[in-house]
């Protein structure tokens, strides 16, 4: 399998605090490689890392070959990096197809992508008046990551995306993420619960204090809790 | 297509609200014609001001020297340079322009208080410059343009700009123009990634949005804006001076544009509308009028928190603009 992403030696710091220590990994082309760890691992700052959101003091992100860590942090989504962050983070105050078409203006998209991003979403069909600030935490979490979808990425991230969510809820982006899977878009998924990474992801890499500890395949965690209370602390 | 329908409405709206102000000045009392007139330049001002404020969500106080740009730059061109008045008017558009475009540069590297604090600081080294080069300004005292020199010779037409019907008539011209400007702005990608921008800046900026650059847009729009009422107002009222660079007229938009509705486009009007005859009314009762004008303000807040049209918008009205 191809790397379409490939982090290298990467370090970072918040301020004076070096949070990721010389971090490589590396994600195929289709692949959902999902990120674990303890709170403070240094999960959710690789995603901020690759968006330029924490710039990066040593190392290199290379999307295919090109150098992310050159860029500027509103350069890279239109590379073909999308990012959906904890929390969601919508435009309150924006309608449901307002959010979508300030994500289709991004990358100068249409109707088809539009189409397509819906089709994923049909619930965001019968939504697309409504203000998103007022949709529930599953439609939010559909809406932001259907915005995120509208710019057609290579390169898919999201962070902790069924947090807070109902199992009904959990189901759907898990099923949605697996379709993604399918039209050639690479996932790295931050995630906390166990069973949404061993339905969803191919392959879990273990974080431990800013560093890429050990990369194995998801399958193989149900046979190897150990590896999952030594890293996680639950299992 | 509910969109599309909301779409006619605005516009509808927006020419019945044109063409009610085009027919009060065949109406309108002589006083409330000349209030009126003042008001609708006033209004351009705050129009520009709700460009950055209410739709890019930056707060500053600094835009009395956009006003002042215009003000000054068709004033002073046309007294000691001997420009005519529609080059005067250009003069003063183009000195707010680019005014704004260097201030927006320098003082877009901050945000929120600090932004706020910049172009108030900003805008007192204007306001400063036009009481140090008194020579050309003249100061407090200001200048006032000659009468002969504001009007435009068309053949064997001449527009007086003095005349109380051709002053209304240009001042709805202005404000026609800007009105629908805006209402462009509002209605296109430029102003939806001005609303994502205030809503959520770094949300933006990870869609791809070069945020700078837009806010960068958002500031020379707005001191255009600004500087189109200040070029206006030398030019329909004939006096130019520092009072209207001073941090007041920084404050009266904000407070015409919160009271109006931020982020509607008619807003700004109603609430420069309002608050001049509040003024108005009170100062004829009492000398302590700002204690009315005062109370008044936060009875329209309690009740209206988001302004008149913006809490009317959120309420009953969804398609208003």
């Amino acid at each position: 399998m191809s790397a379409v992403l490939t982090l290298s030696g990467l370090d970072c710091f918040y301020g004076e605090v070096q949070v990721l220590h010389g971090l490589s990994l590396e994600l195929n082309k289709g692949e959902v490689l999902c990120l674990l760890g303890r709170n403070g691992a240094g999960k959710s700052t690789t995603l901020k890392a690759i968006m330029g959101l924490v710039p990066a003091k040593a190392g290199s992100i290379r999307l295919g070959d090109r150098e992310l860590t050159a860029l500027a942090p509103h350069e890279v989504p239109k590379a073909g990096v999308a990012y959906v962050p904890q929390g969601r983070r919508l435009f309150a105050e924006m309608t449901v197809a307002e959010n979508i078409e300030i994500g289709l203006m991004a990358r100068g998209k249409g109707k088809p992508t539009r189409d397509r991003v819906l089709d994923l979403f049909p619930v965001l069909r019968q939504r697309l008046g409504q203000r998103s600030g007022t949709l529930s935490g599953g439609e939010q979490q559909m809406l932001a990551m259907a915005r995120a979808l509208c710019l057609e990425p290579e390169v898919l991230l999201l962070d902790e995306p069924t947090e807070g969510l109902m199992p009904s809820m959990i189901a759907r982006i898990r099923e949605t993420i697996s379709s993604l899977r399918g039209e050639g878009v690479s996932t790295l998924l931050v995630e906390q619960r166990l069973e949404a990474v061993l339905s969803v992801a191919d392959r879990v890499c273990f974080i431990e204090n800013g560093r890429a500890r050990e990369t194995v395949r998801a399958s193989s965690l149900r046979d190897n809790p150990e590896l999952v209370r030594r890293y996680v602390g639950v299992g | 297509m509910k969109s599309d329908t909301g779409c006619g409405k605005a516009i509808a709206l927006h020419l019945v609200v044109i063409a009610g102000l085009f027919g009060l000045g065949f109406v309108l009392p002589e006083y409330h014609h000349g209030v009126l007139a003042r008001v609708m330049v006033l209004a351009v001002f705050s129009m520009g001001y709700n460009v950055l404020f209410g739709y890019a969500g930056l707060l500053s106080l600094g835009h009395a020297m956009f006003f002042a740009a215009g003000l000054y730059g068709a004033g002073l061109s046309m007294i000691h340079l001997g420009w005519s008045a529609p080059a005067g008017f250009a003069a003063g558009v183009i000195a707010g322009a680019v005014l704004a475009l260097g201030v927006g540069v320098l003082a877009l590297r901050t945000t929120g208080v600090a932004f706020m604090i910049v172009t108030m600081m900003f805008s007192q080294v204007f306001y400063l410059l036009t009481l140090y080069f008194s020579v050309w300004t003249r100061g407090d005292e200001g200048l006032v343009i000659p009468q002969a020199r504001r009007g435009l010779d068309l053949g064997a037409m001449r527009l007086d700009f003095t005349d109380p019907m051709t002053r209304y008539m240009l001042a709805l011209g202005l404000f026609a123009i800007v009105l629908l400007l805006t209402l462009g702005v509002a209605r296109s990608g430029f102003g939806r990634v001005l609303v994502a921008i205030r809503e959520n800046e770094e949300r933006t900026k990870m869609l791809g949005y070069d945020t700078f650059a837009n806010k960068l847009s958002a500031v020379v729009v707005s001191g255009t804006f600004c500087a189109a009422a200040g070029a206006a107002y030398a030019l329909l009222f004939g006096y130019v001076g520092s009072t209207f660079a001073s941090v007041q007229y920084s404050i009266f938009p904000l407070l015409w544009v919160l009271l109006g509705g931020a982020a509607t486009t008619l807003g700004p009007f109603l609430g420069t509308l309002f608050m001049y005859y509040v003024v108005d009314i009170a100062s004829g009762y009492t000398s302590a009028y700002m204690l009315i004008v005062g109370l008044l303000l936060i009875l329209l807040i309690l009740y209206f928190p988001k302004g008149v049209l913006g809490t009317v918008r959120e309420r009953w009205l969804r398609w208003l603009p």
